[in-house]
């Protein structure tokens, strides 16, 4: 267990190292986010309620891109460069790996979430989040949802010149429609429906109460109970259908 | 390994194989693109369950990836992929932490000549400086055996023989490799012992030199006619050959350009035995 655990921290050392060398990586991961939050913060600027709106949605969407993102694109290139075959020779144990992977995205959603909450304090006037146990919670849920979703749908692409093309197709739509940009209860009914089978809704639901609103835990076990489902859907896609090897042909 | 097959549908890729390696035996596969040499491999290597037969590698059967096994052998895949933003000296020795009893890293850049690249990322190194990270990684372990598939395949001849050279200093170590290959001058150059193998079938085993030899005991003996047009001829007897030449050549007055005496190569042999299927259908 001990040296498990040891592989485990020498391997996410390594992940680590690597992704502040790799700028496209750190763009995603945080530029994006925070370049949206920026521009959003100034739009909104005169209108608490609407930026009230935004950093919890933004907040959403950086547990996204840090987890459901960074996963498909990076191990849909690991697969077809062959990294992952040559793991899968090593004595390294598939769970250690994938731990270790895990960890380092929690570390870049950590990251990320607290300059998005620092921002919102300092720079947005929305304050420092009424909940910190509720945060923790939906951070924890989210991140676990997003992360199995982002593996299993790595399984679907078949080889990484598609990479970007499947994830944005999934990607872009979602943080539209989940309500990063506006309050998802204001849009037509058929959108508001198919929001609402959508996880970062949720997500976003549980970040807003913890964040801003202050709204009772109790309220949003619902959100709760939908990301846990997506997780438990994505965890078994995940596993079922995880690939070691570049797609033949 | 007794009796390997491999099969995908209705693909029989491996019907058949068998063949044993001596610890300390550089033993290398030897044949055309799609004639099963990497299923094999993989086969061995634990990437692929078998259809049936019976395997064993270092005392383990490979079939449930045993980390047991994964410990005592290396692996140099065809393609070299490898994380981008590391150096080879940080892969170095983070492989060896996979390790129980792994190599010491300085050696093991030396050995697979790194050390003027060691702090290169590795998404700049050439093809033949990636290879060379590719044996150090199979070789930092530590292994009794080490798998090398294709490991020259696309290289200029430089490189080639700086593999080469890794591989023989791998089998000075007394180390166990089992390589693969279609170029016949790198199964002469580094195999103790040769499988030739064709269509998911071994066609003939044995040393490289004797593979020659038992194929046929002809020499062949060549030289330039005085027309100019390159001659050769095979017999069983050279010395009675050479001597009607040689005279007859002195009687002239002119002497015999390009003369040359060759026993059969592996290249003749391996020709021999893989041409008549060679029409039927083009190899993947």
């Amino acid at each position: 267990m001990t040296a498990a655990l040891a592989l485990t921290w020498r391997q996410y050392r390594l992940e680590r190292t690597m992704f502040w060398r790799n700028p496209s990586a750190a763009f995603f991961n945080f530029v994006l986010p925070l370049l949206f939050l920026a521009l959003f913060g100034a739009i909104f600027s005169g209108s608490q309620e609407d930026l009230d709106i935004i950093v919890p949605g933004i907040a959403g969407m950086s547990i996204m891109t840090t987890t459901f993102v960074a996963l498909a694109m990076n191990l849909v290139f690991l697969r077809e460069q062959g990294v992952l075959k040559r793991l899968r020779g090593t004595p390294l144990p598939s769970g250690v790996y994938l731990a270790s992977l895990a960890a380092h995205a929690v570390t870049n959603t950590t990251i990320q979430l607290s300059i998005v909450v620092g921002a919102g304090a300092l720079l947005f006037g929305v304050g420092l989040p009424q909940d910190w146990l509720m945060l923790a919670v939906f951070v924890a849920a989210g991140v676990a949802c997003l992360t199995s979703l982002g593996v299993a749908l790595s399984h679907a692409i078949p080889n990484f010149d598609s990479a970007p093309a499947y994830v944005n197709a999934i990607f872009l739509p979602v943080i539209v429609l989940s309500g990063v940009f506006y309050d998802a209860e204001a849009a037509p009914t058929f959108l508001r429906d198919i929001a609402q089978a959508l996880p970062l809704t949720h997500l976003i639901d549980g970040l807003s109460a913890a964040m801003v609103s202050g709204a009772a835990f109790s309220d949003h076990l619902d959100d709760l109970a939908v990301l846990l489902i997506w997780g438990i859907l994505g965890a078994v896609l995940a596993v079922r259908g995880f690939c070691w090897e570049a797609r033949r042909g | 390994m007794r009796d390997l097959h491999k099969s995908y549908g209705n693909v029989h890729a491996v019907q058949g194989i068998d063949f044993e390696v001596a610890r300390g035996e550089v033993f290398g596969l030897l044949g055309p693109n799609g004639a099963g040499k990497t299923t094999t491999v993989e086969v061995l290597e634990g990437y692929r369950e078998r259809t049936r037969g019976i395997v064993s590698v270092v005392g383990h059967d490979p079939g449930g990836r045993p980390r047991a096994l994964r410990e005592r052998v290396g692996i140099v895949l065809q393609s070299s992929g490898i994380y981008r933003h590391a150096t080879p000296r940080e892969l170095i020795t983070h492989w060896a932490g996979f390790y129980p009893a792994p190599r010491d890293v300085e050696e093991v850049i030396d050995l697979a000549g790194l050390r003027e690249s060691e702090n290169v990322l590795t998404r700049k190194l050439s093809g033949g400086q990636a290879r060379r990270l590719d044996f150090a990684l199979a070789l930092v372990g530590d292994p009794e055996l080490i798998f090398l598939d294709e490991p020259t395949t696309g290289f200029d001849p430089a490189a080639r023989r700086a593999a080469w050279e890794t591989i023989r200093a791998l089998a000075d170590l007394g180390k166990t490799v089992l390589l693969t290959t279609h170029y016949l001058d790198e199964a002469q150059a580094l195999c103790d012992r040769v499988a030739i193998i064709k269509d998911g079938r071994i066609l003939a085993v044995g040393a490289p030199a004797q593979l020659g030899v038992g194929a046929s005991s002809r020499y062949r003996v060549s030289w330039r006619a005085e027309a100019g047009e390159l001659v050769s001829r095979e017999t069983d007897d050279p010395t009675g050959l050479l001597h009607q030449l040689t005279s007859a050549a002195l009687a002239r007055g002119t002497g015999l350009e390009d003369l040359t005496v060759s026993r059969p190569s592996l290249e003749d042999v391996y020709l021999e035995l893989t041409a008549e299927v060679a029409d039927e259908e083009p190899s993947r």
